[in-house]
């Protein structure tokens, strides 16, 4: 391409630069201003740092958003160590034909949609759901365990509904690891072990970083799975948002928290890369 | 000499096909061998069973007299350099070297100083911290093998090493592999489907075809003395006819051309003529404007069609005289032949001996 761009290239980029502008340039510059202000004791909107420092002063509103942050790492955890094996068999083990059945089948929950497949779990964890009419049928149990509504039926919620995107980066960069590496290794000598830990996870590490990064994102700004599988103390933070535009009807608070939220969980996810020695732009080749 | 490595009636079968059927060879202690032969001939599915990688259907595999049978790939005394050299790309130069050494729980002391040692050796001292994806083609091939080698391993497997290197870079790896093996005396099994490679390296070279071997022997005999047709035509260049009639005077082509023969010719141990069926004549066999007291030559003139310039690898297409038998011969470059033009007649001989018929 010659140092002038042609018509053509304008006209191709300008739904991606309007899609930009208008869909998160604008919104986010409002939202930005709107949660710098506050009403005054004469009910007029002026420019204050009420908002956030709400934030900090009240108690429960870091405590939700510490919870919200431990609960996300943890799931994200939770989905490496699930999403691991997967990616390891659909990458590495399973024939090409086998594998892309096995993807589809893993794809079907996305289809169905986020709000279905939090009232299924909720078919399957209730008190008279099909798990515990299934123990209390085997004599497992003699009566039924209390899973829904508690931090274990949010947690397998969240869990399903993100594993899938570690499963899919992590299979990929499993994908293009040649098979020699694991021989060479063996042939080196190496127990399974050491293959796994020092050959197969950092060849995986691009791929287990991204995956984490949107598993955690997706997580951290889940609002059905908390709020229709988790109980009365599984407040999420994402509940504290809602709450602020639609109950009491605080923009400017509710604006100043999920700018909390975007600030906080990306110091996260910067701290995390920083503790792995992961940089951000090898992540996802 | 001992045989380090002896392989006994060795064969693969796959679903539908055998890979490796009844091999059967030993390597000499401190030896260089080499098996070669086109990609799809069984080498690599060889070298694996050697490595203890695959199981051989049948037949067994001796290192220092001792039965490989049901001993996994860690525990063989034995190291491969994989053909895409499989260095491990989240380490650096020396943690590729150590990673096998660092397996065996030596002292760290130890390890150091065995790297060290091994990277001078391969002449990459300096390099420790480098990453394996930062360096040139003939750098990581030289990681690779030291990789191996630093594990003292009683054999080392090369399979095809410097298959993805250019000309340049692979003519001068070749070399410096040879001398390698001759200094440190490792006994090594190499695999390829360069016969130049194989040629200039080996002690001994394996001529593998469909999953057996058509010839074991040295290179000088493999280039001299083929025992089929098939390393008559696969090693080396070769004028090749079908014939018409073999008696125990002359040999007739297809094509109409007469030559005297010697009893030199057959080298099929049967040397029942009626069996045979092609000739084959190396292109630097012949000679151009023979002296006339030259004993146990045939004498005849061809007509120049083309000449192929290649270098010292130059080459006539030419006609033979009173036959259309097509001939490639060798033509030096030096200022006698430099008056040699296209279209013009050449007379020409070959040495009885130097006709191989199978």
């Amino acid at each position: 391409m010659g140092n002038k761009r042609s018509f053509t290239f304008y006209l191709l980029i300008i739904p991606v630069l309007l899609w930009l502008l208008l869909m998160i340039v604008i919104p986010h510059a409002d939202l930005l201003v709107s949660s710098f202000m506050a009403e005054n004791d004469d009910g007029d909107l002026v420019f204050s740092f009420a908002n956030y420092a709400e934030f900090f002063n009240q108690k429960i509103y870091w405590l939700t958003f510490v919870k919200t942050a431990a609960y996300s790492i943890f799931v994200t955890m939770l989905a490496f160590v699930v999403a691991f094996p997967i990616a390891f068999y659909l990458g590495k083990v399973a024939s090409k034909k086998v594998a892309s059945f096995l993807i589809l089948l893993l794809l079907i929950p996305l289809w169905v949609g986020e709000l279905v497949t939090v009232y299924g779990w909720i078919v399957l964890l209730g008190d008279n759901g099909v798990i515990n009419h299934f123990l209390l049928w085997t004599g497992i149990i003699d009566e039924p365990i209390t899973m829904l509504y508690t931090d274990f039926s949010m947690v397998i919620g969240l869990l399903y509904m993100s594993v899938l995107f570690m499963v899919i980066p992590v299979m990929s960069t499993l994908e293009s690891m040649d098979d020699s590496l694991i021989e060479a290794a063996c042939d080196l000598g190496a127990s399974k072990w050491v293959i796994f830990t020092r050959i197969v996870i950092p060849y995986a590490m691009p791929g287990i970083t991204s995956g984490s990064i949107i598993v955690f994102m997706l997580v951290v700004g889940n609002y059905l799975a908390p709020n229709l599988l988790g109980g009365k103390s599984s407040l999420w933070f994402t509940e504290q948002i809602y709450n602020s535009f639609l109950s009491t009807f605080n923009w400017n608070e509710g604006a100043a928290f999920g700018f909390l939220l975007l600030l906080l969980s990306s110091a996260i996810i910067w701290l995390a890369l920083k503790l792995s020695g992961q940089k951000l732009e090898k992540v996802g080749t | 000499m001992t045989n380090i490595l002896e392989v006994q009636n060795l064969s693969k079968h796959f679903d539908d096909f055998t890979a490796v059927r009844n091999v059967d060879f030993a390597v000499e202690e401190g030896g260089f061998f080499s098996i070669l032969g086109s990609s799809g001939c069984g080498k690599t599915t060889l070298l694996r069973i050697i490595a203890g990688f695959q199981e051989a259907s049948e037949g067994d595999v001796l290192i220092r007299g001792r039965s490989m049978n049901g001993i996994p790939p860690e525990k063989r005394p034995v190291n491969i350099v994989f053909q895409n050299l499989a260095l491990f790309p989240m380490m650096n130069v020396r943690d590729n070297v150590a990673f096998g050494l660092k397996r065996q729980k030596l002292k760290k002391a130890e390890i150091n100083l065995k790297v060290s040692e091994m990277l001078e050796r391969v002449g990459l001292n300096g390099y420790d911290n480098k990453k394996v994806t930062d360096l040139s083609g003939g750098q990581r091939q030289r990681v690779a093998i030291a990789r191996s080698l630093v594990m003292n391993p009683s054999i080392l497997l090369l399979d095809e090493p410097l298959g993805a290197l250019d000309r340049k870079l692979r003519e001068h790896m070749k070399v410096e592999l040879k001398l390698l093996q001759k200094e440190i005396g490792t006994t090594f099994v190499y695999i390829t489907h360069d016969q130049s490679e194989a040629l200039v390296m080996s002690d001994k070279v394996a001529v593998m075809r469909n999953g057996q071997f058509e010839q074991i022997d040295t290179p000088r005999n493999l280039y001299k003395y083929p025992q089929t047709a098939f390393v008559a035509g696969f090693v080396g260049d070769s004028n090749r006819f079908d014939l018409q009639s073999v008696n125990t005077e002359t040999i007739v082509t297809q094509g109409g051309w007469s030559l005297q023969r010697s009893n030199q010719n057959l080298s099929r141990q049967d040397n029942h003529s009626a069996n045979v069926s092609e000739l084959f004549i190396r292109p630097e066999a012949f000679i151009i404007n023979p002296a006339a007291d030259l004993a146990g030559v045939d004498r005849f003139d061809v007509t120049i069609d083309t000449m192929l310039f290649d270098g010292s690898n130059t080459k006539l297409s030419t006609t033979v005289a009173g036959s259309n038998e097509e001939l490639l011969i060798s033509l030096q470059q030096n200022a006698q032949f430099d008056a040699l033009s296209e279209g013009s007649t050449l007379n020409v001989g070959i040495h009885r001996d130097d006709l191989k018929c199978f």
